[in-house]
């Protein structure tokens, strides 16, 4: 019932508008009933309404609710793990959902005309905190609305994609979290478990502003290393399995960078670089658990309850302008001990030592 | 829905109006089956946002788009009509070179136009609102194109090309050139798709290579779905039909997006959308079958 009639109350502050939204605050902010002149001024519908509101609804306008609207571009374990990190941390800042949290999440099921749909959709809803999962929704949220505050998260390159024009102080109504990887770590990672390595493969899809950044530093960190860097690329997630096969046989190690294309067919991957007995070492934590040998970077449920920390702020109040845009933190090292066994590769003591997470 | 949400639904469906309109031409006109504007879309943002970031003017950025729209359409047409290749191929091959060609076009995947100069840029800096600014430009531009069909469609060379889709050799017999209308109808058609992705860009600020997937998908859908709603034989009101059914796919969208209430998760988005459409097709023939039953009983 009190869903409804928020619905309800939603719907009708959009016929009626902005002037009449500030009137029914007033009116609710005294709690007196209606006098003659405020009637006169009054629609009949707006007579109605505000009846309605008064009977039914007076606990839903008064108890504070915060509303956060989530926009995510695709369904994959990394996203779904930021998204579900974000409502974890949200809860231990006390903001819980169904209590005084109205948490709305919506995917583009990879299509960014939905996005922007998913965009208009949220900014006409007013919610108090837009937040934008990976470049294209973030971008689309952005384009939306110039005064409600949107935070992105799970985005490599926010210069690059535009969304901010100063990292440190944002001057519109955007900030959030970038999840650039370490990819020179990553480079001396591989080294490390691949002794003379000479020859990186890197699978990703060209189509993705996250992925080609994190492929511009992989060849110049390896570039540094003298070390050779052959690619193939994979449109969708069912062509990675094919393109790790044709370089699969001419190098000794893949590389799988944060990549939505790739973290959706992760398996795929490991499973052909199985087959021909190299290891694949993993740009984002989550590839561990399916069968990479290594990787080093944060957790996406990290980055989720990080993201947690920009959107209590801003319910909070804070200017976005003193919110400067940053790093996801962490310096998580997963190895999987399995994986590396049956691949041959020793893992060195000191190494097993630094490990954050062992998978067995 | 919010006015916030249905005006910029309006918008994207007129935004797409234009890709109907295209899909019209080539499968309903011509006969053709062409999937080029899954490639054509996507090269009309890259275009118009590679030449605005380049300090070209939006207009001309924009044309710039059309033309390489109509590009995309010309080699389609000359794989299907100088090479032989199977139609449907022909357009399947442009479509997935183009995504290459679009990278090349942009140098990355994602150019953002967030701050550069667009053009609804002028209209907005007249101090109206952006979206009702943004959606009377699109409702201007897609009219003219509407107007632009209907007048060539109903003149004597757009009766050559409505033929060549229905009787070719009657075309040929009476000397018109079927290839030369294959090309053209083509041209016509990608220039339109690549008109649309020039808006979206410019529109939501950011011009994105996987934007191409699924229009052929969302075009075929606006004209079945215009055409069965408001059926006719005569030129305009077909035109303003998938214009129309574009509008209501994007409500269908739309009203998907806002199911949450029903218990429903984000990720059956494309389920409810396809639901909706097909219960929009099946209603009017279920009318139909129950008039037919009850004047027979």
């Amino acid at each position: 019932m009190r869903r409804l009639v928020s619905i309800l109350f939603a719907e009708i502050q959009d016929v009626v508008g902005v002037k009449y939204d500030l009137d029914i605050a007033i009116l609710l902010n005294n709690s007196i009933f209606i006098s003659e002149e405020t009637m006169k001024g009054l629609k009949t519908l707006t007579l109605f309404s505000t009846v309605a509101l008064l009977v039914f609804s007076s606990a839903t306008v008064f108890a504070q609710t915060y509303k956060v609207a989530v926009s995510q571009i695709v369904e994959h374990p990394a996203l779904d793990a930021t998204r579900q990190g974000l409502l974890d941390g949200l809860k231990a800042k006390g903001f819980e959902e169904g209590k005084n949290l109205e948490f709305t999440f919506q995917t583009a099921q990879g299509n960014p005309a939905i996005a922007v749909q998913i965009a208009k959709q949220f900014v006409g809803a007013k919610p108090d905190v837009l937040v934008g999962i990976a470049t294209p929704t973030a971008q689309a949220l952005v384009a939306s609305t110039k005064t409600i505050p949107v935070i992105f998260t799970a985005v490599t390159d926010p210069l690059g994609a535009k969304l901010v024009k100063n990292l440190e102080k944002p001057e519109g109504n955007v900030t959030g979290l970038s999840d650039l990887a370490p990819v020179a770590q990553h480079v001396e990672l591989m080294q490390v478990i691949v002794p003379g390595l000479t020859t990186i493969g890197v699978v990703y899809n060209p189509g993705e502003a996250n992925a080609v950044s994190a492929i511009e530093l992989l060849k110049s960190a390896a570039k540094e290393k003298n070390l050779k860097v052959i690619e193939a690329t994979a449109l969708k997630s069912a062509d990675v399995q094919g393109a790790a096969r044709i370089i699969a046989s001419k190098v000794q190690v893949i590389y799988a960078p944060v990549d939505n294309t790739i973290a959706s067919a992760i398996d795929a991957l490991v499973g052909v670089c199985n087959q021909a007995k190299i290891p694949v070492v993993g740009g984002s934590t989550s590839f561990v658990k399916s069968g990479a040998v290594a990787s080093l970077g944060f957790d996406y449920y990290q980055v989720g309850l990080q993201t947690a920390d920009y959107v209590e702020a801003v319910l909070n109040g804070k200017a976005i302008s003193e919110i400067p845009v940053s790093f996801a933190k962490g310096s998580d090292l997963f190895l999987n001990l399995k994986a590396a066994e049956s691949l041959g590769i020793t893992l060195s003591e000191s190494m097993l030592q630094r490990a954050t997470n062992l998978k067995k | 829905m919010s006015l916030f949400a249905f005006l910029g639904t309006l918008e994207i469906g007129l935004i797409y109006g234009l890709v109907a309109l295209g899909v019209y031409l080539t499968f309903r006109i011509l006969d053709f089956p062409d999937l080029t504007v899954d490639g054509s879309f996507p090269m009309g943002g890259a275009v118009a946002a590679t030449a605005i970031i380049a300090g070209v003017n939006p207009w001309l950025a924009t044309l710039l788009a059309i033309v390489s729209g109509s590009l995309c359409g010309l080699v389609t047409a000359f794989l299907a009509v100088r090479c032989g290749i199977l139609h449907l191929l022909a357009s399947i091959l442009t479509m997935i070179a183009a995504f290459s060609v679009n990278i090349r076009i942009m140098g990355r995947p994602n150019i953002a136009l967030l701050g550069e100069p667009t053009i609804f840029t002028p209209f907005e800096q007249s101090g109206f609102d952006q979206l009702h600014v943004h959606l009377a430009v699109v409702f201007l531009l897609v009219s003219l194109s509407a107007f632009f069909i209907i007048r060539l469609l109903s003149s004597d060379f757009g009766l050559g090309l409505r033929a060549t889709g229905v009787n070719d050799r009657m075309v040929a017999a009476q000397g018109g050139n079927i290839g030369f209308f294959t090309y053209f109808g083509l041209a016509l058609s990608n220039g339109f798709v690549g008109f649309a992705g020039a808006l979206f860009a410019q529109s939501n600020s950011f011009a994105d290579v996987t934007s191409g997937v699924g229009t052929i998908v969302v075009g075929l859908a606006a004209v079945i779905l215009g055409q069965t709603l408001m059926s006719g034989t005569r030129i305009w009101v077909a035109v303003v039909a998938v214009i129309v059914g574009s509008i209501l796919y994007r409500l269908a969208v739309a009203f998907a997006l806002s199911s949450g209430m029903f218990g429903m998760q984000a990720s059956d988005l494309n389920l409810i959308t396809a639901a909706l459409v097909a219960i929009a097709l099946i209603a009017p023939k279920m009318k139909g079958k129950f008039r037919l039953k009850t004047a027979k009983g």
